[in-house]
C-alpha cells in the first residue's frame, strides 16, 4: 500500500554533511524542508557515548556504523570482461548509516584541493602540452577556486576545523603549507599538536628542504562554537575516529556543527528508517514531483510530493537513485555517451612503515587528523610532462590509534598468530610509525557506474554496478611517491622499514580497506555532454533536482574530499537560495 | 473560686470565638499597589513575557501533558503538592477568575473561596509583582493560554498540614509585607531591573535562600543576611550567590548571563533544578534582562571583587601532579577519574570553554548536598536547547558501570580534589540516590 504524504518546498535524500547544510541553509529561507534518511536517528549521547563507542571489535571490525550489505549493496568488477559480483563484505570502501552519515565516523581530514585541481585538463594542456591519454576523461571544474574560496572557508568555520595557514591573501604564512591555494584568513582553530611520529617525519622533511605542516583537520583543538552556536570541545587524542562517533563532541560532525541548530527550525523535519527509492518525475520528464521512499516503521512505499529534490546521500547512492529515476542520460563507456555514472573514480594510497627498536610512540596516543604533512609532491609542483604521469600526492605521518586488533604493524615475516606472533607483539608494539602518500587518482572511460543487469536490492531494484581498476598513470604516480619516500625513510634510520606501494600491473581487490572516498558518477561541468549537474549541481534536464557529493567531483582530488563536498554544498546553496528559488529555472 | 471559673469560661469562649474567626472570617486581599488608568492595556507579548519570567509553565505542567493544565507533583517535606490547573477553563482552571481573584492568589496565596494555597506557589514573592505585570499576566491566561479541562488530583498533606487554615499564621510570618517593588534609591535602573526580576516573579529565593524555622524563606529581599545565600530544594543544594565563592560573584557579569540564557558558560553548566530553570524561563528573557539579573547579583555580592580574581601563573594543584603521574598505586577515586572524566574535565579540573564544565570550585561539586554531584554521575546531564546555544549537550550517566563504592569514591575525590573542599561521600549516599530512580 502506498501512502502520499503532505507536500514540502524541499526534499533532501540523505541526513548526513550536505543533507544537514542544505538544510540549514534553505531552513533560513522559510521553506518547508523534508530530510529523509535511510538509516537511524543517532547523536553524541546515547549512541556515541563513553565507553560503549571504544570498541574496536564491535565498529572497527563488525563495522557497527556502517551500512549492512543485505540491506542494499552494489556489484563490483574490474573490467566489461569481468561479471560484476556483489559486494557482500565490506572491505575497500565502508558507507556510513544513520543521521550524519558518513560525516560521524570520518578521521576528520580536511583539505581545499590544489590550484591546479580545478581546471586539471586545461591546466595540463596548456602547461605540459598534448599529454593526456586518450582514455583519460578528466576535464574542469565548471566554477574557479576564487569563486568557491568563500565556501570552503564556511564549511571550515562551519565544521570546525584545525589546522595551521600556509597562505593568507596570497601571503605565506611561516608553518603552514606554502602551496596550498591563498585562503581569505586563517582556520577556525590552532592546529593540533603532533605525536611523537609526526615531529621525527617533519624533522626528517625538513632536513630533506620540503615544507612541513601540521595536519589540517575537523578535530578541535580547543573549545568552540560555530556560527549557528553549535559547539565542540577539545579533543583528548582518544585515538577512536574512523569507524566510530566521536563520544567527546570533539571530531566536526553534523551532529556537533548543524543539527541541534537545524532542529529547532519550525520548518525543517527529518524522518528516519526511510529508503528514497526514486525521484518521481513530471509526465513532460522536464521537472521531478518528488520522492518515493520506502518507510521501514510502517513496510510501505510513500510518496513524498515536493518543489525542489536535493540528492544529499552518499556519492554512489546519488548516482544510483539517478540511474534509476533516469535523471540523466546513463554513460556508455563503448560510445563515450551519457553522463550518469561517467568519470566514476578513487584513490590511491601507499606508504612505508618504519619500526624503531629505540623508539617509543605511545600509538594509544592519536587522531584520525593526526601529525605532519607535507604537500611538495603535491600536483601543483609535479612536472607532468617529465614524470611521466598526471597526479600527484600529499605525504603525512601520524598515528590515528593504537587499538590492539588492526594497529598492530609488525615487520613481514612475522608469524601471524601463536608464540611467534606473540613475541613480536612485544617486542615491536609501540614501536613503529607510518608514513603515507595519499595520491589522486584520474577519471578513465573504464572506470564508471551503471546498473547491474542481474542483481537486485531488497527492494527489487537493480544494483548498481561498479566497472573499476587501477590504471597506469596512477600506478606510475605513487611508484613516483615510492622513489622519492625512499631517501627520506632512510635518512630516518629505522631498524626496518617495508612499503606498502601497490606495483605496475596492480589490481583492484575489494578485500582491504583502503579509503572511503569513491568519487564521480554525476559530475559537474559546463557541458552538457559530459557532465550530469551544471556549475550549480543542478541536473541539466530537471531543474529543480541538485545533487550534492563527492558524486560532482570530475576526477579525485589528492586530498580527502569532505572539504570539497562542504564547499561544493555552500557554494550550490547559495546560488539556489539567490537565483534559483525567486525564479525557479534552469540555472545556465 | 466561681470567679476564677468564669474568667476561665470567657478565655476559653473568646478562644474559640478567635479561633472560629481565623479559620471562618474571610482573609484580607490585598489591591492593586499602582491605580493603572481605565484603558491600560498590556503591550502585545508583555503577559507571556511575565509568565517566563514567573516560570509558572514549570510547575503547572504535567509531564506530556497540556501547558499550564497543572497535575504536577511537588514534592515538600509535608508531602506531595499537585500543581493546578492555571488554563482558563471555567469548570476546572481559572476560568471564572476575575482580576482581583487573580491578583490574591500571587500576593496572598489566596483562591476565590478562601483557600489558602501552599507556599510552593511561591507568593511570597509574587508579591512583589507590579500591577503592570499582574494585569498583563491575568490577561494572557484568559486570552492567550488554550482552556484545557483537567480535574487535578486534589493536595492531601497529612495533619496537621491539612488544615489550610494554618496557613493563615504563616502567612503573617511569611508574606504580611507590603505588597508591590520597591526599588534601591540610588541605584541605577538595571539594578532595580534585575532586583525586580530577582526578586519578584523570578522567585529565586524560593530555592536560593535559606528556610527559617517556619519553613518561610529566611530573606526575601536584599535587605536580609541571608537573602540568597543557599537553599535547598528537594534535599538538593539550591548554591549561594553572594558569597565570594559564588557564581555570579566569581564570573563576569556577561558569564553569568549566559549562564542564565543558555544553561553553560565558559566555567559551568546548569543541572537538575536550574537546567529546567533555564529551560522554561531565563531563556526567554531579553539579554538585557538577564545582564541586569547577572549585575544585580554582582552588586550585592558579600565578597570582595579581589576574591574574584585568578592567580596570573594558574596553580599546578597536588592532585593535577597526581593525576598527570597516573602511578598505578594511586587510590581509587582518581583513578576512576582518569578513567571516566579527565578525557573531558582534564587533570587540572578546570574542563574547556562552554562544553566541558570544570569541577575545580564547581557549586554542585562542593555543595553541602552531595546529592546533585551523585545523580549527575549516575545519571548523567542534559544541557537545554537555547536560542544561542542550540546544542543539546549531555553527559552521559554512569549508572551501570560504576557500584555505589565506586561512585563514592569519585564523588569523595571530586569533593577533595584540587582546591575543593568538601566532606566526603558515603556508599549509602550513592544508593539513597540511585534507589530514587526506581521509584
Amino acid at each position: 500500500m502506498a501512502r502520499t504524504e503532505k507536500k514540502k518546498n524541499v526534499v533532501l535524500v540523505g541526513f548526513g554533511w550536505t543533507g544537514a547544510i542544505l538544510g540549514m541553509e534553505l531552513a533560513q529561507e522559510g521553506l518547508e524542508i523534508l530530510a529523509l534518511e535511510r538509516g537511524h536517528d543517532q547523536n553524541t549521547v546515547p549512541d556515541f557515548q563513553y565507553p560503549n563507542m571504544i570498541d574496536e571489535l564491535k565498529y572497527g571490525v563488525r563495522l557497527g556504523m556502517m551500512q549492512k550489505p543485505r540491506n542494499g549493496t552494489l556489484t563490483i568488477r574490474r573490467d566489461q570482461n569481468e561479471t560484476a559480483l556483489p559486494y557482500r563484505s565490506l572491505g575497500t570502501f565502508l558507507p556510513g548509516i544513520g543521521v550524519g552519515g558518513a560525516g560521524t565516523h570520518w578521521n576528520g581530514l580536511n583539505w581545499r584541493p590544489m590550484q591546479s585541481e580545478y581546471h586539471l585538463r586545461s591546466y595540463t594542456q596548456e602547461k605540459f602540452g598534448n599529454i593526456i591519454p586518450d582514455d583519460m576523461t578528466i576535464q574542469d571544474y565548471p566554477m574557479s577556486y576564487a569563486e568557491l574560496e568563500p565556501h570552503f572557508d564556511r564549511f571550515e568555520y562551519v565544521a570546525g576545523i584545525s589546522g595551521q595557514a600556509g597562505n593568507i591573501n596570497g601571503k605565506v604564512v611561516e608553518g603552514g603549507n606554502p602551496f596550498e591555494a591563498p585562503r581569505s584568513r586563517d582556520y577556525p582553530m590552532p592546529p593540533m599538536h603532533s605525536t611523537w611520529d609526526g615531529k621525527k617525519f617533519g624533522d626528517a622533511a625538513r632536513a630533506m628542504g620540503y615544507h612541513p605542516f601540521p595536519s589540517p583537520g575537523g578535530i578541535a583543538s580547543k573549545d568552540y562554537v560555530n556560527e549557528y552556536n553549535m559547539q565542540m570541545g577539545p579533543c583528548n587524542h582518544c585515538g577512536f575516529c574512523e569507524r566510530f562517533g566521536c563520544y567527546n563532541y570533539s571530531k566536526s560532525s553534523p551532529q556537533t556543527a548543524i543539527i541541534d541548530a537545524l532542529k529547532r527550525k519550525k520548518n525543517f523535519e527529518y524522518r528516519t528508517n526511510c529508503d528514497v527509492l526514486r525521484v518521481e518525475k513530471s509526465a513532460d520528464g522536464k521537472t521531478a514531483t518528488g520522492v518515493t521512499y520506502y518507510d521501514e516503521k510502517t513496510g510501505e512505499e510513500v510518496f513524498q510530493p515536493a518543489d525542489i529534490v536535493i540528492l544529499t546521500a552518499f556519492s554512489l547512492h546519488n548516482v544510483h537513485l539517478m540511474l534509476l529515476s533516469g535523471i540523466g542520460k546513463p554513460y556508455d563507456p563503448v560510445t563515450n555517451e551519457g553522463v550518469v555514472g561517467r568519470n566514476y573514480s578513487y584513490q590511491l594510497t601507499g606508504g612505508y612503515t618504519l619500526f624503531f627498536k629505540d623508539e617509543n610512540f605511545n600509538p594509544f596516543i592519536g587522531t584520525g587528523a593526526n601529525g605532519m604533512c607535507i604537500d611538495d609532491f603535491g600536483m601543483d609542483n609535479i612536472d607532468f610532462a617529465k614524470e611521466g604521469f598526471i597526479g600527484g600526492a600529499y605525504w603525512r605521518s601520524g598515528q590515528t590509534n593504537g587499538q590492539p586488533i588492526r594497529s598492530m604493524s609488525l615487520p613481514a615475516g612475522t608469524p601471524s598468530w601463536g608464540a611467534g606472533w606473540k613475541k613480536a607483539v612485544g617486542e615491536w608494539y609501540g614501536h613503529s610509525m607510518n608514513i603515507g602518500a595519499h595520491g589522486s587518482l584520474m577519471s578513465y572511460r573504464g572506470n564508471y557506474l551503471d546498473l547491474d543487469p542481474t542483481y537486485k536490492d531488497p527492494r527489487g531494484r537493480a544494483m548498481m554496478r561498479m566497472t573499476f581498476n587501477w590504471q597506469p598513470n596512477d600506478l606510475k604516480m605513487i611508484q613516483f611517491m615510492k622513489s622519492k619516500m625512499e631517501p627520506l625513510v632512510k635518512s630516518m634510520n629505522p631498524d626496518i622499514a617495508q612499503d606498502g606501494f601497490k606495483k605496475d600491473g596492480a589490481m583492484f581487490d575489494v578485500r582491504p580497506y583502503q579509503t572511503t572516498h569513491n568519487t564521480g558518477g554525476a559530475v559537474t561541468g559546463d557541458d552538457p555532454k559530459t557532465s550530469a549537474i551544471n556549475r550549480y549541481l543542478q541536473a541539466w534536464d530537471q531543474h529543480n533536482v541538485f545533487v550534492m557529493g563527492a558524486s560532482a567531483f570530475p576526477q579525485n582530488t589528492q586530498y580527502n574530499p569532505t572539504g570539497m563536498v562542504g564547499g561544493l554544498a555552500y557554494w550550490a546553496a547559495e546560488h539556489i537560495r539567490k537565483d534559483y528559488l525567486p525564479n525557479p529555472r534552469p540555472l545556465v | 473560686m466561681k470567679k476564677l471559673v468564669r474568667v476561665l469560661g470567657v478565655l476559653v469562649v473568646l478562644g474559640i470565638v478567635a479561633l472560629l474567626a481565623f479559620i471562618f472570617v474571610p482573609v484580607q486581599r490585598t489591591g492593586p499597589v499602582t491605580q493603572l488608568s481605565a484603558d491600560f492595556k498590556p503591550a502585545k507579548g508583555q503577559g507571556e513575557y511575565v509568565m517566563r519570567a514567573g516560570d509558572c509553565l514549570a510547575c503547572h505542567t504535567n509531564e506530556g501533558g497540556k501547558p499550564f493544565a497543572g497535575g504536577r507533583a511537588i514534592q515538600s517535606p509535608m508531602g506531595t503538592i499537585w500543581t493546578t490547573n492555571i488554563t482558563p477553563d471555567k469548570e476546572t482552571g481559572i476560568g471564572n477568575w476575575s482580576l482581583d481573584d487573580f491578583r490574591a492568589a500571587l500576593y496572598d496565596g489566596v483562591t476565590p473561596n478562601g483557600t489558602h494555597l501552599y507556599p510552593a506557589m511561591p507568593y511570597e514573592n509574587y508579591r512583589k509583582m507590579s500591577e503592570e505585570d499582574i494585569v498583563a499576566l491575568y490577561d494572557y491566561f484568559m486570552h492567550e493560554v488554550e482552556p484545557v479541562s483537567n480535574k487535578v488530583e486534589e493536595t492531601r498533606l497529612g495533619f496537621p498540614f491539612n488544615m489550610r487554615f494554618g496557613l493563615r499564621a504563616w502567612n503573617w510570618l511569611a508574606a504580611s509585607y507590603q505588597a508591590g517593588f520597591k526599588p534601591t534609591e540610588g541605584q541605577d535602573e538595571q539594578f532595580n531591573r534585575g532586583k525586580y526580576l530577582v526578586e519578584g516573579a523570578g522567585h529565586c529565593a524560593a530555592c536560593h535562600s535559606p528556610r527559617n524555622l517556619f519553613m518561610a524563606q529566611d530573606g526575601i529581599d536584599d535587605t536580609s543576611k541571608s537573602f540568597l545565600t543557599g537553599g535547598e530544594i528537594d534535599g538538593y543544594t539550591a548554591p549561594d550567590l553572594r558569597g565570594p565563592a559564588s557564581g555570579p560573584q566569581k564570573w563576569t557579569t556577561e558569564q553569568t548571563a549566559a549562564y542564565l540564557a543558555t544553561a553553560r558558560n565558559a566555567h559551568s553548566t546548569a543541572t537538575g533544578e536550574m537546567m529546567l530553570v533555564v529551560r522554561d524561563s531565563l531563556q526567554y528573557l531579553t539579554h538585557e534582562d538577564n545582564m541586569a539579573i547577572a549585575a544585580y547579583l554582582k552588586k550585592i555580592g558579600t565578597g570582595s571583587d579581589k576574591a574574584a580574581a585568578a592567580p596570573a601563573t594558574p596553580v599546578v594543584t597536588e592532585t593535577e601532579k597526581m593525576l598527570t603521574e597516573a602511578k598505578p598505586d594511586m587510590p581509587l577515586g582518581p583513578r576512576l577519574y582518569l578513567d571516566n572524566c579527565g578525557g573531558c574535565h582534564f587533570v587540572t579540573g578546570k574542563g574547556a570553554g562552554e562544553t566541558f564544565p570544570e569541577l575545580d570550585g564547581n557549586s554542585l561539586v562542593t555543595a553541602k548536598s552531595p546529592k546533585g554531584l551523585i545523580s549527575v554521575i549516575l545519571h548523567g546531564a542534559e544541557l537545554p536547547s537555547t536560542a544561542d546555544r542550540p546544542m543539546k549537550m549531555r553527559m552521559q550517566g554512569y549508572d551501570k558501570r560504576l557500584s555505589d563504592e565506586e561512585i563514592a569514591a569519585l564523588a569523595t575525590f571530586l569533593r577533595e580534589g584540587w582546591t575543593n573542599k568538601a566532606p566526603a561521600v558515603s556508599a549509602a549516599d550513592v544508593k539513597a540516590v540511585r534507589d530514587l530512580a526506581h521509584h
